[in-house]
């Protein structure tokens, strides 16, 4: 598209509640805490000279052992002005996040799978269980310090064994 | 199941009758894969729809954190089986972006004609599916002669059917073999003609359409917030097409429609789809004719083996880079990308962020099929019976394998 995202619009609405991420050079993207990100995605989405009506992705990332240790980015489209943006949200251990589903409806899932894979706990959330992984399944299978192979049990002869002061539950 | 007796409970209480659990699935001939539905029936009225997925999870995000970015190829090949090369292609631009290089344009065109080659493959799977699943047997038995077609061609380019990891960072990984063209233009011919085929047996039939047209209506706004993409998002009437609109490898050289229909029904999705497909053979024809000479994989030693094999017989350095590319992998700068295509299903999105190493450090995939797979959960227009969730399910054509990744 011709027009270039007008990130001032967004940092003039919030100021020091949010700032720009400078080392990304793919798409604007804005950095935001928790306590914030529901008040910018309903801004992003209800501004008529923004309008980002489309949530395309939620994702999960473990920084183990650095501190914050998890982040959520999300990524929304402008399905009007053809513009991308890209939303951080770094949080601590234990993670605890917003939901965004009484925004965009497709965040049901998404949060789910964020849950399921990083045991990121999405406040609000009418549905908040596992998705991929079976409800009896222990452990947050996308965390770094999960072992690739899963831990040894009856059905997973070929798994790790598990730590006693592993946070795998 | 815990489900079971919750249910049964609540309603037992409310009065005479009470709601049936029905379990259709994991194995189902309509279920297009391992999908198992709780559906909450009373009588054939469906109040509530509950899919379970991950039967198919193997964990593709967390292997490709251990794998080098050349062997993830293969299981972006497993994520829509029905179009492989539109997978890889997605996958390869994602890496390009972060390493900072282009395919050469003849790579660009060799792999904007298999995109398109698989998006007519999974196009005409739905087109004969969903009548199938409403009860037209026949027109399945036709696509999937069409489709049979498709994979010869991908046989003649690639040597494999179905997951034909053709792609490479940079290129991809063989030059079309003589007389690949022609081929490919001899299918355009007679595939043209039997779209029209397909419609004739179907556009008019009355039982085809009393199930699939004003059946679970969705509309523009409900699709947006759904997060729905691709043919799912264009049959209700949103203009959007990420091939015209950011235009990724040489599209914007083609010429093309972008369908849009308006009602956003079963029948519109289907239908929408088999015009798609008129616009890929006129796609793939320009490919064809347009096709440039010149390298197939970019000419850079650290990333892509030597195409000249006689090389390795008597230069050790490309001995040596081909020792390491092999061994190693190469390492990509860190940083982060998000690359979305316009795959068969949707938007495909790969988000790559790269700390440095030869290994990506997360690797997410934005799986077209597993946002559109939850608009089944949604209470949508004229989704009433059960007979109509079978339609809904065939018309947003999921495919297992991309939806549990």
């Amino acid at each position: 598209m011709d027009d270039v995202l007008p990130l001032s619009r967004i940092i003039d609405h919030f100021e020091d509640r949010v700032t720009v991420d400078e080392t990304v050079s793919d798409m604007p993207c804005v950095v935001v805490g928790p306590d914030d990100l529901v008040a910018l995605c309903t801004f992003l989405r209800d501004d008529d000279l923004l309008q980002f009506n489309f949530m395309a992705d939620i994702c999960g990332v473990d920084f183990y052992p650095d501190s914050p240790r998890f982040q959520l980015v999300y990524h929304l489209y402008s399905i009007p002005f053809g513009w991308r943006i890209r939303i951080k949200c770094l949080l601590a251990d234990p993670p605890l996040a917003p939901t965004i589903t009484d925004i965009w409806t497709t965040a049901n899932w998404h949060e789910r799978e964020a849950y399921d894979m990083y045991g990121i706990v999405f406040e609000g959330h009418p549905d908040l269980r596992r998705i991929y992984m079976w409800e009896e399944f222990e452990g947050w299978p996308m965390r770094k310090d999960f072992p690739l192979r899963g831990y040894k049990d009856a059905y997973n002869p070929f798994g790790d064994e598990k730590k006693d002061q592993g946070d795998a539950s | 199941m815990t489900e079971v007796t919750v249910v049964h409970e609540e309603t037992m209480a409310s009065g005479l009758t009470r709601d049936v659990l029905l379990n259709l699935g994991p194995q189902h001939p309509s279920t297009h894969g391992v999908l198992r539905l709780l559906l909450q029936l009373d009588g054939e009225i469906v109040e509530r729809v509950e899919p379970h997925i991950g039967l198919l999870h193997r964990g593709t995000e967390k292997l490709a954190e251990n794998f080098t970015y050349t062997q993830i190829f293969p299981l972006t090949d497993r994520l829509d089986y029905l179009c492989p090369p539109s997978n890889n292609l997605g996958y390869a631009l994602a890496v390009e972006a972060l390493l900072g290089i282009e395919a050469p344009k003849r790579a660009q065109y060799i792999r904007v004609m298999m995109a398109e080659l698989s998006r007519i493959s999974g196009h005409l799977l739905i087109t004969g599916a969903l009548p199938m699943d409403v009860g037209a047997m026949t027109t399945l038995l036709y696509t999937m002669r069409e489709r049979e077609m498709v994979m010869d061609l991908m046989e003649m380019i690639s040597g494999v059917r179905m997951h034909t990891s053709f792609c490479r960072v940079g290129g991809v990984r063989e030059d079309l073999p003589p007389g690949c063209l022609e081929r490919v233009l001899e299918f355009c011919d007679i595939f043209s003609h039997r779209i029209a085929d397909y419609e004739q047996l179907l556009e008019h039939n009355r039982i085809f359409l009393a199930r699939v047209e004003n059946i679970a209506t969705i509309t523009g706004d409900d699709a947006i917030a759904l997060g729905l993409s691709g043919p799912n998002l264009r049959a209700s009437g949103v203009d959007w097409d990420i091939r015209r609109d950011a235009p990724y490898e040489i599209y914007d050289q083609l010429e093309f429609d972008v369908i849009v229909r308006q009602d956003g029904d079963c029948y519109d999705r289907w239908k929408c789809r088999v015009d798609e497909m008129r616009q890929s053979v006129r796609m793939i024809r320009q490919c064809a004719r347009q096709m440039p000479a010149g390298r197939f994989l970019v000419d850079d030693p650290k990333i892509a083996f030597p195409v000249d094999k006689g090389l390795l017989a008597h230069s050790m350095e490309s001995h040596i880079h081909h020792f390491e590319l092999a061994a190693y992998g190469f390492k990509v700068p860190a940083g982060e990308v998000y690359v979305a295509i316009e795959a068969p299903k949707g938007e495909l999105g790969y988000y790559i962020i790269s700390d440095g190493s030869e290994k990506p450090f997360r690797f997410k995939v934005r799986a077209p099929s597993f946002v559109n797979l939850q608009a089944l959960t949604e209470r949508t227009t004229n989704m009433k019976y059960l007979a109509d969730v079978i339609a809904m399910l065939g018309s947003l054509d999921p495919v297992m394998a991309e939806v549990d990744k």
